[in-house]
């Protein structure tokens, strides 16, 4: 009984909507990419922290800079030593890595010479990004002007995998000795340290302690890392969602004017709805299955088209954003993350002040005189 | 047919995609974690410390790396000016005291 008096009042609702279908397809259109805009960066901001989660898990435990005048400076050798006697130090290693600007592209590429890895004297490994942005591939040379105007012609020997574009697209893979040269680095310094901590509840421990040691340094500790990207979008900040919350208010004032204000048409529908005898309860009802149909509609529909921008197309909205001035962008795809958590919010943001919106105005128009409200 | 029969099969339709959706998530993709796993190998490798994402400036490159002045040191006088500087938020290591 129940449920078919429901569908009565769905069918007449969409009736209702139906013969202002301009304004209601316009209302559907615009809450749909409302919804879509806000989920879309909210799936890429929770798929990125879940990929910056996994990829950074290896991430050194402990980075030790040197400061000087409040800028980084390069370390001596010997801190490594006096780093040594710390007690709780596993492994200390200096790294070599730096910036080099290519006027050729225009692009920032980060030079680095790999722990681990043996590159030939006169060689080199680039990411993707800088192979795609100077359009090089294996075999090719590459020549870069150093710092004193000396013309370094490097042969490409291989090309980082695409797969690992996200932390390597930027990455120019050279040895020591071409560094050094590359950069006049200074011999005995290096750009910064990282260290291996034996007992990982000691971490934080060790690096105090090293500040104490070494009062210019400031280490910089995984867990410190690792919480960087996982605020990297703040919700506080970001230009994306400050603009998004424009829409979301121009939305708002939308809804609330379609709402709040029902024309006279519609106040005349309720005098005669009441007038033939429906109860104030109906009438409500009937106005509350509108907007939620409408709701819902938007929400499923924004929210689905919101997933595949975001996993199938790459977010290709949301990059031009995100890449701002740099010419080297990694391509990647994001591996699918839904919290419900955050769903829940989209859903509260942005349904429940529609219906809100439209709850007020509906009552007082139905608890009026039906002839007060037809004149 | 009736128009709620209609809406219905709209909202089931759009409700299905809605459950597509988690399970997607839930169900995960082979290839794309063989990438991670080729992401993470790299890192490890070669002690990165961050993503690659903002390649327009040094603080953005190496976000948890960088100083308390690193967007206003190119000049004196300079502020932050690159894109990407209103896009992400302060880094974790720079939030505590100095």
């Amino acid at each position: 009984m129940f449920w078919g008096r429901q569908r009565y009042l769905i069918d007449f609702a969409l009736s209702s909507l139906w013969r202002r279908k301009g304004r209601h397809l316009l209302l559907l259109v615009v809450y749909t990419l409302v919804v879509a805009a806000l989920a879309s960066v909210m799936l890429f901001t929770e798929a990125l922290k879940g990929e910056a989660r996994q990829l950074l898990a290896g991430t050194p435990e402990v980075v030790i800079q040197r400061m000087v005048a409040g800028r980084h400076d390069l370390v001596p050798e010997q801190y490594l030593e006096r780093i040594g006697r710390v007690r709780g130090v596993r492994k200390k290693a200096g790294r070599l890595w730096g910036y080099y600007y290519d006027p050729t592209v225009a692009a920032n590429y980060t030079l680095m010479v790999p722990p681990e890895r043996h590159i030939a004297e006169g060689s080199v490994v680039v990411g993707e990004g800088i192979a795609r942005a100077r359009g090089a591939s294996v075999g090719d040379v590459l020549a870069l002007r150093s710092s004193v105007g000396e013309v370094f012609p490097f042969r490409i020997d291989a090309i980082l995998s695409a797969e690992s574009e996200l932390v390597s697209a930027d990455l120019m893979l050279v040895s020591e000795v071409d560094f050094r040269r590359f950069f006049h680095f200074p011999a005995g310094h290096y750009t910064d340290l990282v260290l291996e901590v034996a007992n990982p509840r000691e971490v934080r421990k060790v690096a105090e302690k090293i500040a104490l040691a070494l009062p210019d340094s400031r280490p910089i500790l995984r867990e410190e890392i690792l919480r960087t990207y996982a605020s990297l979008f703040d919700w506080r900040e970001g230009l994306v969602l400050t603009a998004l919350l424009g829409a979301v208010f121009a939305f708002g004032i939308f809804a609330w004017d379609r709402a709040a204000g029902l024309s006279a048409e519609e106040r005349r529908e309720i005098g005669v709805l009441k007038a033939v005898g429906w109860e104030t309860s109906d009438v409500i009802a009937l106005k509350l299955w509108e907007g939620a149909l409408v709701s819902l509609c938007a929400f499923l529909l924004g929210y689905l088209l919101a997933y595949l921008h975001v996993f199938t197309f790459s977010a290709g909205a949301l990059t031009p954003l995100l890449k701002g001035w740099a010419v080297l962008y990694p391509q990647f795809t994001l591996a699918p993350q839904v919290d419900l958590f955050q769903l829940a919010t989209l859903f509260l943001i942005t349904v429940v002040p529609y219906t809100a919106a439209i709850l007020i105005p509906l009552w007082q128009a139905a608890v009026a005189d039906p002839d007060a409200v037809m004149r | 047919m009736r128009k709620s029969t209609l809406a219905f099969a709209v909202l089931i339709g759009l409700g299905a995609g809605f459950l597509w959706t988690g399970l997607d998530a839930v169900r995960g993709d082979s290839e794309r974690a063989a990438a991670l796993e080729a992401g993470a190998r790299l890192t490890r490798e070669l002690g990165l410390t961050d993503l690659c994402l903002f390649t327009e400036a040094r603080y953005t490159r190496h976000l948890s790396q960088a100083d308390w002045h690193a967007p206003f040191q190119d000049h004196p006088m300079a502020l932050e000016h690159f894109p990407s500087g209103a896009l992400v938020g302060v880094p974790a290591t720079l939030r505590g005291p100095h």
